[in-house]
């Protein structure tokens, strides 16, 4: 009786300690970046360095970093290579001087307008964009791994609301298309997970480059629903939510899309 | 100047075929697209692309309005001696860049 009881609890043990790990590893497998839906010639012009345009901007971004009116980015932060390496995966963030989550775009631009002397950017423009770029180059490989302190995660809960809330005249939520028919098509092109890992991206659409912004206020066209302003909050704490779904998948930045 | 990348070998062993890709930033404007004003935006497009080799052409392409922005450029040719590659840009409004590499070859 004893010895089928040790063997009772033995086996519910066994059990117990087995039955969570493939449920996670599963839940993890059925996301699929992207690049995972596109062609193999757009993934080949992703994945070599000579063939992806972006590395256009990545060069002027490289050199944008030594350069600056006051001082240049090299003169604080020193090698982009080392010291920018993560940087990417960890934004959007809140910033203790801003007071509020802030987007990688917008910690450049505080530094090109508060330390640099550099006059604001325009929202989307190719020297802030060159900058981003070269940065997330640094993250690439690395899994995205949002910070997990209090206001961006309130950001990110705000964002998760977004993502299912229906919005404009098809009266459409992200979740309806992003989660639950991903894999089928919209017109000709297939629906992605919508995970927010290879930005910025040059678009074979746009035939430029362009932020997670331009792209979640690009869908909110195609809703036919009011397009928030960039950097409004509703589309950072949307960028705080796609970050904490896509947590842990792997950076790409930054990425071709068609 | 735009911004132009190319990707070749330095160096090559004499006979071998070198793969060269070239990519350069450049509005490629078709000349038909409506601007934001409705009003047709003037064609800005690269025309031609050479790439001449210790001063020989090697190779040349002619550009045109339906080829997309940031054209990316990809051919072949054959390391014959060590010298300079130059590859050249021609186009509308007066554009004109020229980039170079040094093509080393082994013994």
């Amino acid at each position: 009786m004893k010895a089928a009881l040790a063997g009772l609890v033995v086996v519910a043990l066994a059990a117990s300690a087995q039955a969570p790990a493939p449920a996670q590893s599963s839940a993890q497998d059925m996301r699929k970046s992207g690049s995972a839906f596109m062609g193999e010639s757009t993934r080949a012009m992703q994945r070599d360095d000579t063939q992806n345009p972006a590395m256009l901007w990545v060069a002027n971004g490289e050199a944008a970093w030594h350069t600056g009116a006051k001082k240049s980015c090299t003169a604080c932060h020193g090698d982009a290579t080392k010291s920018m390496r993560g940087v990417a995966a960890r934004f959007p963030a809140f910033d203790k001087s801003a007071g509020k989550v802030i987007t990688l775009g917008q910690r450049i631009e505080q530094c090109r307008v508060g330390k640099q002397g550099m006059p604001p950017s325009k929202p989307e423009a190719d020297e802030l964009l060159a900058l981003q770029s070269y940065i997330a180059l640094q993250s690439r490989g690395m899994p995205v791994a949002p910070p997990r302190d209090a206001p961006t995660s309130a950001a990110a809960e705000r964002g998760r609301a977004l993502f299912a809330q229906r919005i404009g005249q098809l009266n459409l939520s992200c979740a309806q298309c992003h989660d639950a028919n991903w894999g089928r098509k919209l017109a000709g092109a297939t629906i992605p997970q919508g995970h927010a890992n290879a930005y910025p991206i040059y678009r074979l659409e746009w035939q430029g480059m362009g932020s997670l912004q331009r792209r979640l206020r690009n869908c909110m066209t195609g809703v036919r629903a009011a397009v928030p302003p960039p950097d409004a909050q509703d589309l950072i704490d949307l960028e705080a939510w796609l970050a904490l779904r896509a947590e842990g998948m792997t950076m790409e930045s930054p990425g071709v899309r068609p | 100047m735009a911004r132009a990348l190319v990707h070749m070998p330095k160096t090559a062993k004499a006979g071998e075929v070198i793969e060269i890709r070239a990519l350069i930033a450049h509005p490629m404007e078709s000349g038909y697209r409506p601007g934001a004003d409705g009003k047709t935006v003037p064609q800005d497009i690269i025309r031609q692309f050479t790439c001449s080799y210790d001063g020989e052409q090697v190779f040349a392409a002619e550009l045109h309005p339906a080829i997309s922005a940031n054209p990316y450029i990809a051919f072949f040719t054959v390391a014959v001696k060590t010298g300079t590659l130059e590859f050249t840009w021609a186009g509308d409004n007066g554009f004109t860049q020229t980039e170079r590499m040094a093509l080393t070859i082994l013994p």
